[in-house]
Formats: structure tokens, C-alpha cells, sequence
């Protein structure tokens, strides 16, 4: 190797170490380009419904039409961005197959997301459902497993009203309602503690062959649920991906006429999660191409010391 | 000798109760009663919490130290919200009683507690949930490092699973028929065997050593070996 060529490696070398110091801005500047650029360009990448999304699908259409389904929504506006568009898929798939449903909440904030999922899918899109007959909010309940384990000895002791403070004799769908083994299907959107593995613990596990169990979860919870699907969850979502897979099952069979955008939000948010994907490959490769080239002048330099 | 003695009686005595109730229909009803009981406390429980939350923040505040303004913020919040929720502040009215301002409902718009939650509480949550995006790439690069043979199959483990996991596996792979010898290379494939056969191999042997963990400590608390709870020893 010529002198020449010897400055410009470890020319090269010594930029390549200093990047291992690149100010955190320059990284947040780059994240919020590869997550915010495609969302306004509207980015959109063909998905293929997995065997996850396909199963789930599945498993609620297996639920003969018109059965009373137990929705809960165990997540807050944190996790909104993940698991609302499968719930709004679901919501659209539920009352597209006719399904009654009663809504619940073991998160605190759960109560408002099945108030808005209610409001923007169920009487926006299926504006037949009446309250009290085709679907009943009971609302939130303090006392995470503990409730869904007294749910399934007996839910008016749960739950004694439904939200507005009717008693459950009032409202006809759920007056003859004991316990979850009289539902057919059971739904949860778990974004973690009480969620999806508390609904498998207490009341399927109890209970394997009274209901169907389906969830989705958010992407750092799915690895703990993986374990229990197929046999203690019938049917499963991963996070974006999950949804964006069964929004396609569910509007390929159940279109919409309007607003067609409102079982999109899954598709769409995969544009974004690709790119800000390829960033995280990108750093990843750069801070251990930085490390390599510190470390190569770090033992040149320690033989120039010896020398 | 009483402040130890009857914590541990009521631990073991409804422990003993919720596991017989499990087995035995006859005792069924009493695990009803247990259950009842402990969601009871959990609803308490909430106003402990809060009860705390005002004592925490309050002694920052009067002591002046460090942050002590996030503090203040906390404890407004708290009163605003307390106060629009209790006193249901532009509560939309019930329509079988609409004279009645208490009978009306808090929490949707236009209700000042509907509007904290829309505006405020939802944008804020969402947005704090939003910002691990930042940090994650930002301490990927710094700590994501190939040093050691176990750091190398992490490495290629987050790599298939970031691009499995997106478009991408169709985009690079997707041009391997579904039905040839080479469809397991399909990065869609690769993700789900990975998922399947490692993930999940592992993630179970967590949950049973976990669930073994749970059942011996929950037989030295209902035996009463198991006294940390008591905060004393």
C-alpha cells in the first residue's frame, strides 16, 4: 500500500469511528423523515394475508350468525395506534355476520375506545344495531383477572349495570347473561396487563370448548401469546401487520361503500413502519460498521505506540 | 404479633378458599364471595392511589425540589379532571331526566372531562407511546452491536424479523414460488419459522418456569413461609 493510500483508509477510517459519536438529533431528524414522509406521500406496499390473519378471520366466521359476542376493549389512546384498526375491522366483521355484541373494558381508558370504535364503525356503518338488543357497553370494571374470573361464575355480580347505569334485567341482550360461557365468541384488543393472556388463564382455560378466543395484540405483547395459539386462541392479530392482513380478509369479503378509508388504517400505516423498518437495518449496520472501523485504528494505533 | 398474624390469616384463608373453589362446586359460592371482595378492594385501591399521587406530589411542590413543577402540572391535572368528572361539568343531560345536571353524561364531547380526553389525555398518551420510535432507533444504533457469536444471531434475528415483518419480505422475496423446493428461503417463511420454532419454543419455556415460579410462591404465601409482604420480613 502506497503512503497515499494508507492516509485516505485511515482517513476514511477515522470519519467512520467518528460517526459512532453522531449526535442522537441527526437520528431523530431521520426517524421523523422515514415515518412522516410516507405518511404524507401516501405510501402504500401490496401485503399477503399471513396464516395468523387468515385464522382469525376464520374462526369468527365459524361463529354461527347472529351470536352473542363478548368485546373487550383492554387498551388505552397509548396503544391506539396499533390495535384501533383491528378493532375497527372486527367491529365491521362482528356486524357484518349479524353478531350481538356486549362491550367491556378492563383498562380504565378501554371504555372511551369502545365508545368511539361504537360510534365511527357499529352505527356508522351498520346503523340497524339498537342499543340494549343488538349491542349493550357494561363499561369499565376494576379488578383486572379477578374480574373476567367472576365473569365466568357470574357477570351480574361483575358487572350489575351496563355504563349508564341500567341494570342488565332492563336490557334484553344480556338479561339472561350468568357468565361467559354463554357467549360464543370472546374478542380482547390487549395492549398488555389484564389482556389476552388473563383471558386465556381464567376463563378459556376453564372453559376450552365453550368459546372462541380471538385477540389482537400489540407487537412487544405477541411474543408472550404465541404460545397459546392455536389451541387456548383460536385466532390471533400482530400488531400493524396483523391488522392490515385482516383488514384485507374483511373488506375483500364484507366491502363498504363509503368511507372506505376507516378499514384502511392498517394498510396505510405500513408504508411508514417499512421505511422506519429499513432506517433501524440502516443505523444498525452503520453504528457496527463505525465500531469496526474504531476499533481497526484503535489496534493500528496501539502498534504505532509499540513501535 | 396481631399486625402479622391476621394478615397472614386472611392471606391463607382466602388463598386455601380460591383454590378449593376451583376444584369443589360446593364451595363455589365462597370463591364468588373472595372475588367480590377483591375487586372491592381494587376500586379502594384506586382511592389510595389517589390519596398518594396528591401526598407524592404535594411534598414536592411545598419543598420546592427538583421538577417540582411537573409536579404542580401533575396535581392541576388531577384537580381539573377530578372536578369535571365529579361536578360533571357541561354534562350533556339525560334525556329521561333533563332538568337534572348530575344525571347527565361526563365523559363525551361536549363535557369538559370529554374534552381533557380528547384534547388533551389522548394526543398526550398517544404521543408519549409515539417518541419510542425515536429512542429505539437512536439506542439501536449505539447498542446494537455485533461483539460476540450471541450478538451476531441476535442481530440477524431483528434483521428478518424488521423486514419480514413489513412488505419488504414480499418486495425481496416474493419472487420465490410459493410452491417450490426454495419457498422456505421466502422471507415471509423464514419470519414465521422463526416465530414458531424459536420465539415461541423459548417464550414457553419462560412461561413454565414462570408458572412454577407462581406456584411455589404462592404455596409458601398460603403456608405462610413467604412473609415480605408484611414490608417486615
Amino acid at each position: 500500500m502506497t503512503t497515499d493510500e494508507h492516509n485516505t483508509a485511515g482517513g476514511l477510517r477515522a470519519q467512520l469511528a467518528r460517526v459512532s459519536n453522531l449526535d442522537r438529533r441527526w437520528i431523530f431528524l431521520a426517524m421523523g423523515l422515514a415515518v412522516g414522509v410516507p405518511i404524507l406521500l401516501k405510501l402504500r406496499f401490496p401485503e399477503v394475508p399471513g396464516p395468523l390473519a387468515i385464522a382469525t378471520f376464520n374462526a369468527i366466521e365459524a361463529v354461527p350468525e347472529g351470536s352473542r359476542v363478548l368485546i373487550a376493549f383492554d387498551y388505552d389512546p397509548a396503544s391506539e395506534g396499533e390495535l384501533q384498526p383491528m378493532a375497527n375491522a372486527m367491529l365491521h366483521h362482528c356486524a357484518s355476520r349479524k353478531h350481538k355484541m356486549v362491550f367491556i373494558a378492563l383498562w380504565p381508558l378501554g371504555k372511551q375506545m369502545a365508545d368511539e370504535t361504537i360510534k365511527n364503525v357499529l352505527l356508522a356503518f351498520h346503523p340497524q344495531y339498537q342499543y340494549g338488543t343488538d349491542y349493550v357497553q357494561l363499561g369499565y370494571k376494576a379488578g383486572n383477572e379477578s374480574v373476567i374470573k367472576m365473569m365466568t361464575t357470574n357477570i351480574p355480580q361483575a358487572f350489575p349495570s351496563d355504563a349508564s347505569g341500567k341494570t342488565l334485567s332492563e336490557l334484553p341482550l344480556v338479561a339472561d347473561l350468568e357468565s361467559v360461557q354463554q357467549v360464543e365468541l370472546i374478542i380482547t384488543f390487549s395492549a398488555g396487563y389484564p389482556g389476552a393472556k388473563e383471558w386465556v388463564q381464567y376463563a378459556k382455560s376453564s372453559y376450552p370448548d365453550d368459546f372462541v378466543l380471538v385477540a389482537g395484540s400489540t407487537g412487544v405483547q405477541a411474543n408472550q401469546l404465541f404460545p397459546y395459539y392455536p389451541k387456548q386462541m383460536e385466532g390471533m392479530l400482530a400488531a400493524i401487520k396483523g391488522a392490515a392482513e385482516y383488514e384485507m380478509l374483511v373488506t375483500a369479503k364484507y366491502p363498504v361503500t363509503k368511507d372506505k378509508e376507516r378499514f384502511e388504517e392498517g394498510r396505510r400505516r405500513m408504508g411508514p413502519q417499512l421505511v422506519a423498518h429499513l432506517l433501524m437495518i440502516g443505523l444498525i449496520l452503520l453504528g457496527n460498521v463505525a465500531m469496526v472501523a474504531g476499533r481497526s485504528r484503535q489496534s493500528r494505533g496501539g502498534q504505532g505506540a509499540v513501535r | 404479633m396481631l399486625r402479622r398474624t391476621i394478615p397472614i390469616i386472611i392471606l391463607s384463608a382466602t388463598g386455601t378458599m380460591l383454590v378449593v373453589a376451583y376444584f369443589s362446586p360446593f364451595t363455589l359460592s365462597w370463591g364468588e364471595t373472595v372475588l367480590d371482595w377483591f375487586n372491592i378492594l381494587a376500586a379502594v385501591a384506586f382511592v389510595l392511589g389517589a390519596g398518594n399521587l396528591l401526598a407524592v406530589n404535594l411534598e414536592k411542590v411545598s419543598s420546592r425540589k427538583a421538577g417540582w413543577a411537573y409536579a404542580a402540572i401533575t396535581l392541576l391535572s388531577f384537580a381539573a379532571m377530578f372536578i369535571f368528572g365529579i361536578f360533571k361539568v357541561g354534562a350533556v343531560p339525560n334525556p329521561s331526566a333533563p332538568d337534572v345536571h348530575l344525571a347527565g353524561a361526563y365523559e363525551g364531547l361536549p363535557s369538559a372531562f370529554g374534552w381533557m380526553y380528547e384534547y388533551v389525555l389522548s394526543p398526550l398518551t398517544a404521543t408519549m407511546f409515539a417518541m419510542l420510535a425515536f429512542y429505539v432507533a437512536s439506542a439501536a444504533f449505539r447498542a446494537f452491536r455485533a461483539k460476540n457469536v450471541e450478538a451476531i444471531l441476535l442481530l440477524g434475528t431483528a434483521f428478518i424479523i424488521l423486514l419480514g415483518r413489513t412488505a419488504a419480505a414480499t418486495l425481496l422475496t416474493g419472487w420465490i414460488p410459493v410452491d417450490s423446493a426454495f419457498a422456505v428461503l421466502r422471507l415471509d417463511n423464514v419470519t414465521t419459522a422463526v416465530t414458531e420454532h424459536v420465539s415461541t419454543a423459548g417464550m414457553r419455556a419462560i412461561t413454565i418456569g414462570i408458572a412454577l415460579g407462581v406456584a411455589a410462591t404462592s404455596l409458601r404465601l398460603l403456608l405462610g413461609i413467604d412473609r415480605s409482604y408484611l414490608s417486615k420480613g
